[in-house]
């Protein structure tokens, strides 16, 4: 097997005197769809934020394609190809929807401060491209008829596949979903499905915290499921339906 | 949809060239077109202060420190040490750039009231060193300034100009030297804007987290849009000192500050347009209501306050929506 | 050499005193509403004019002082429920501005009611000077040390004591949950500008004889209370009266050691350095962002 794209091993995160993840190892291998599962409180969108880079861990490493990750910003992240999306949705308001994906663009752009303040042909260029480019995710990920509308008028359900959009326009390797399916309806849910699928497909690794369980056995490749900060199980779907722990957690409370 | 992914840019800045040209013609003496002069200055700070407050969401509550600083660099070392104003004026705006630069990093980590203060107390220091220092400024008593000069070309408000056969007062040499200045600077602004540090700029106000996991150091970005908001200040403080002939330290203290903050939110946050409009009142207001004397103070209070809690984002943006309003219930009525 | 010391460090203390009561103003309303109330230094302009001109109409003092103090308190609530109430879901730079606007307004209405020059309201108990260790102390200093101590315990008192004081504190915590309890939280909001609207007459009375009284004031002395409020952390009323105290005492100190010029630029050099090492002030936590 080829070195997992994420490797976490001892991971440890105390917010006074509670762990929130309590030495926690596991890997991700590339090109999976990994789902991390488990009761509200388990820790899945504190391990998020560790693995992202938001939170700095109390203890333990995280290695992204063999390197430790630890102590780098978000910013540092997304150059070494991780990308995340959010559980409560962190959408640029301020913005149009095109544009909000075009921010995702943002590490392809080198343009000086002297090309930008006059515009210089090479920057309209690279505009024009770029715009072409995040149109093209947007009518990936199904928000192609919001392409000029303002983030602020558009739907919720539209909104969480905008942030894909965004993510996806970072060119990442590995793409973090928190939550995707947070207060979505069926339909959407459904929809929201395949295009993971679609992304998987296209090469780029999918870690995914969700509560939908069905979604999660549906497309997922491998399990991780944390209780109270700690492993509980991990293995394959089939494997996980199974496990007479996670059963008692879910089931037995 | 390859003319739905292009943006306007050209229609707001003719329109405005447009405003700027005709303007001269209705104005029936030179007060006024020292207050449209003035106006302009006022505006073309605020257009760069508003990339930092407008568009990247940081507040800053001292730019007038940046003006003052500007000015007085111009003023000294023109007048006192008989440098050519044009290398005094980019001197200085290269040491304010400086300054900005050296302290945006510490004070860009802060947020909300916290940055505010910050700033606060950067302009009331930078104003206060001016009050102090009157071996160098003239302290209070302010500080009389050269007129502005390109190789030995001096152009002053109170002479006369002959240019291609026609015949124009300095203040209308003024007039036109400010006017383009304020279409460069919406050009400048607009640029920056629609691009990709604009677009980083936004998304910082929008949802710094957001920008960050996509790559974008956003610390990096908020100073720099500090540091060519205090060049934008600092080189129309330059402008302005030698437009005016005399500068005193009000134009560094918090007054001066608050009400290029003021224009801005009056105005319209995020809207270049709508910061101008902002500029023009802010200028305009005192004049008009300084025929009401004692009141006037009473009565600028109200009015920005008023303004403010029914047109919170601003004069720009609000009438645009009203005028808009009526046209999507039509657009939506064809659509059902 | 040392009554030297003594004396800057009484009249920094003084000095410091009135700070804190001011800062402790933009807390209160900081903790209700979120708003830094940039009109809080009106209400010691407020607090001193009002003693002056009543105490020119002829009113005993303790009378002119209630007046003014209940007058200030009226203009707090006034404030809040025509300028910040409807304004509620405006950014925190619109509140700033809007709060600017109020000043400015107060400003101009005094200099309308009353007038534009400088006044002294007598001191309490007159001026015959304490000698302690070398360094003079005025009675008027110990009226503004003793009524800072009895409004800080009233407070304490008031806020742990008190259901409107917990009531306000609930607010401060989560408004809604406040609500839900069946706090009525409008209500809470105009209290709380009301008190601290009274803070701010109740130093602005004590310091006049000292310091002076005029229209204009207010701006200086505002800015100072919101300096000595961030110097704590805003929102931390232990920070706040630390703050004062901390701004006082080294604005004096700085003044009679340094340069009296760069006296008003001190709290400002303070609050930089504070700021760049302490982001969240010196009490302030250190809140993790949750996404």
């Amino acid at each position: 097997m080829s070195t997992p794209i994420i490797q976490v091993e001892g991971l440890s995160k105390v917010f006074g005197g509670v762990h929130a993840i309590e030495n926690l190892s596991f890997s991700i291998q590339q090109g999976h769809i990994h789902s991390v599962i488990g009761p509200n409180g388990a820790g899945k969108t504190t391990l998020f934020n560790l693995i992202t880079g938001i939170y700095t861990p109390t203890h333990g490493d995280i290695k992204l394609k063999g390197e430790s990750i630890v102590g780098l910003d978000p910013s540092q992240l997304a150059p070494r190809g991780m990308c995340r999306t959010f559980q409560n949705l962190q959408i640029c308001m301020n913005m149009t929807a095109l544009e909000n994906v075009m921010i995702g663009q943002h590490l392809q752009f080198k343009s000086s401060l002297l090309a930008t303040l006059f515009r210089l042909p090479c920057v309209v260029q690279a505009d024009q491209q770029a715009r072409e480019k995040a149109a093209e995710l947007m009518d990936f990920v199904g928000c192609a008829k919001y392409l000029n509308t303002e983030a602020s008028a558009m739907p919720y359900g539209a909104l969480k596949r905008l942030e894909i959009a965004r993510a996806l326009a970072a060119k990442p390797d590995i793409l973090l979903l928190d939550e995707p399916a947070a207060g979505l309806n069926g339909a959407e849910t459904a929809e929201l499905d395949t295009l993971i699928q679609k992304v998987a497909q296209s090469g780029v690794t999918v870690v995914l915290v969700e509560h939908d369980m069905k979604l999660v056995m549906n497309i997922s490749d491998y399990l991780l499921v944390l209780d109270y900060g700690k492993k509980l199980a991990e293995g394959t779907p089939e494997e996980i339906r199974h496990n007479p722990d996670v059963i008692a957690a879910y089931l037995g409370g | 949809m390859m003319q739905a992914l292009k943006s306007p840019r050209l229609g707001g800045l003719s329109a405005l060239s447009c405003v700027l040209i005709i303007l001269p013609f209705t104005l029936s003496n030179s007060f006024q077109l020292d207050v449209a002069i003035q106006v302009g200055i006022a505006a073309i700070v605020v257009v760069g202060l508003n990339l930092l407050v407008g568009f990247a969401g940081q507040i800053s509550l001292g730019h007038a420190g940046f003006m003052g600083m500007g000015a007085y660099m111009s003023a000294i070392l023109s007048g006192t040490y008989g440098w050519s104003p044009l290398l005094a004026l980019i001197f200085a705006a290269i040491c304010v750039g400086g300054l900005a630069f050296l302290i945006g990093g510490p004070i860009l980590r802060l947020k909300g009231h916290y940055l505010s203060m910050a700033t606060l107390g950067l302009g009331i220091i930078i104003a206060i060193v001016i009050n102090t220092e009157s071996w160098l400024t003239g302290g209070p008593d302010g500080l009389v300034v050269e007129p502005l000069s390109l190789f030995g070309w001096a152009l002053s408000p109170f002479d006369e100009y002959h240019l291609l056969g026609i015949s124009l007062s300095g203040t209308q040499v003024w007039y036109i030297l400010i006017a383009s200045l304020l279409v460069f600077a919406v050009w400048l602004a607009l640029n920056i804007i629609d691009s990709p540090t604009g677009r980083a700029l936004r998304a910082v106000h929008g949802s710094e987290i957001a920008a960050q996991v996509v790559g974008v150091n956003t610390a990096h970005y908020k100073v720099k849009v500090f540091v060519i908001s205090a060049v934008f200040a600092s080189v129309m403080g330059s402008l302005s000192a030698h437009y005016t002939g005399f500068i005193t330290p009000n134009i560094a203290g918090f007054h001066h500050s608050i009400e290029l903050i003021t224009m801005v939110v009056l105005g319209g946050m995020a809207s270049t347009y709508g910061v101008i409009l902002g500029a023009v009142i802010l200028v305009l207001l005192p004049q008009v209501l300084a025929d009401l004397q004692e009141f006037e103070m009473l009565a600028f209070g109200l009015i920005l306050m008023v303004t403010m809690i029914f047109m919170p984002k601003g004069l720009l943006p609000t009438l645009l929506n009203l005028l808009n309003k009526p046209k999507q219930k039509t657009t939506s009525e064809e659509a059902a | 050499m040392l009554a030297e010391l003594l004396q800057y460090l009484f009249t920094g203390v003084t000095l410091g005193a009135t700070y804190a009561l001011v800062a402790l103003g933009f807390t209160l309303i900081y903790n209700a509403s979120h708003v830094i109330n940039f009109a809080q230094g009106e209400f010691l302009m407020i607090g001193g004019m009002s003693t002056f001109f009543l105490l020119e109409a002829g009113l005993p003092l303790p009378i002119a002082i209630l007046l003014s103090v209940l007058l200030a308190g009226a203009l707090g609530i006034a404030l809040q429920k025509f300028a910040i109430a409807p304004a509620k879901n405006a950014d925190v730079v619109t509140l700033i501005i809007i709060t600017i606007g109020a000043s400015i307004f107060l400003r101009g209405l005094a200099q309308l009611v009353w007038d534009k020059e400088i006044h002294a309201v007598p001191a309490f108990s007159g001026d015959t000077p304490l000698v302690i260790g070398g360094a003079t102390l005025l009675p008027q200093n110990l009226w503004v040390l003793g009524i800072s101590v009895i409004v800080v315990l009233a407070l304490v008192y008031f806020f742990t004591r008190t259901l409107t004081g917990k009531a306000i504190l609930a607010t401060s915590m989560n408004a809604d949950a406040a609500k839900l309890v069946g706090i009525k939280t409008q209500f809470i909001l105009m209290l709380a500008f009301a008190l601290s609207a009274i803070l701010g007459a109740v130093a602005g009375v004590v310091v006049a004889p000292i310091t002076f009284t005029a229209y204009d004031i207010g701006i200086m002395l505002g800015l100072k209370g919101f300096v000595a409020a961030a110097i704590g952390g805003l929102g931390n009323g232990v920070g706040a009266i630390v703050g004062g105290l901390i701004l006082g005492v080294t604005e004096t100190l700085a003044a009679g050691y340094i340069s009296s010029d760069y006296k008003d630029a001190v709290p400002f050099v303070i609050i930089l350095l504070i700021l760049f090492f302490l982001p969240n002030g010196l009490f302030g936590s250190r809140s993790t962002e949750r996404v």
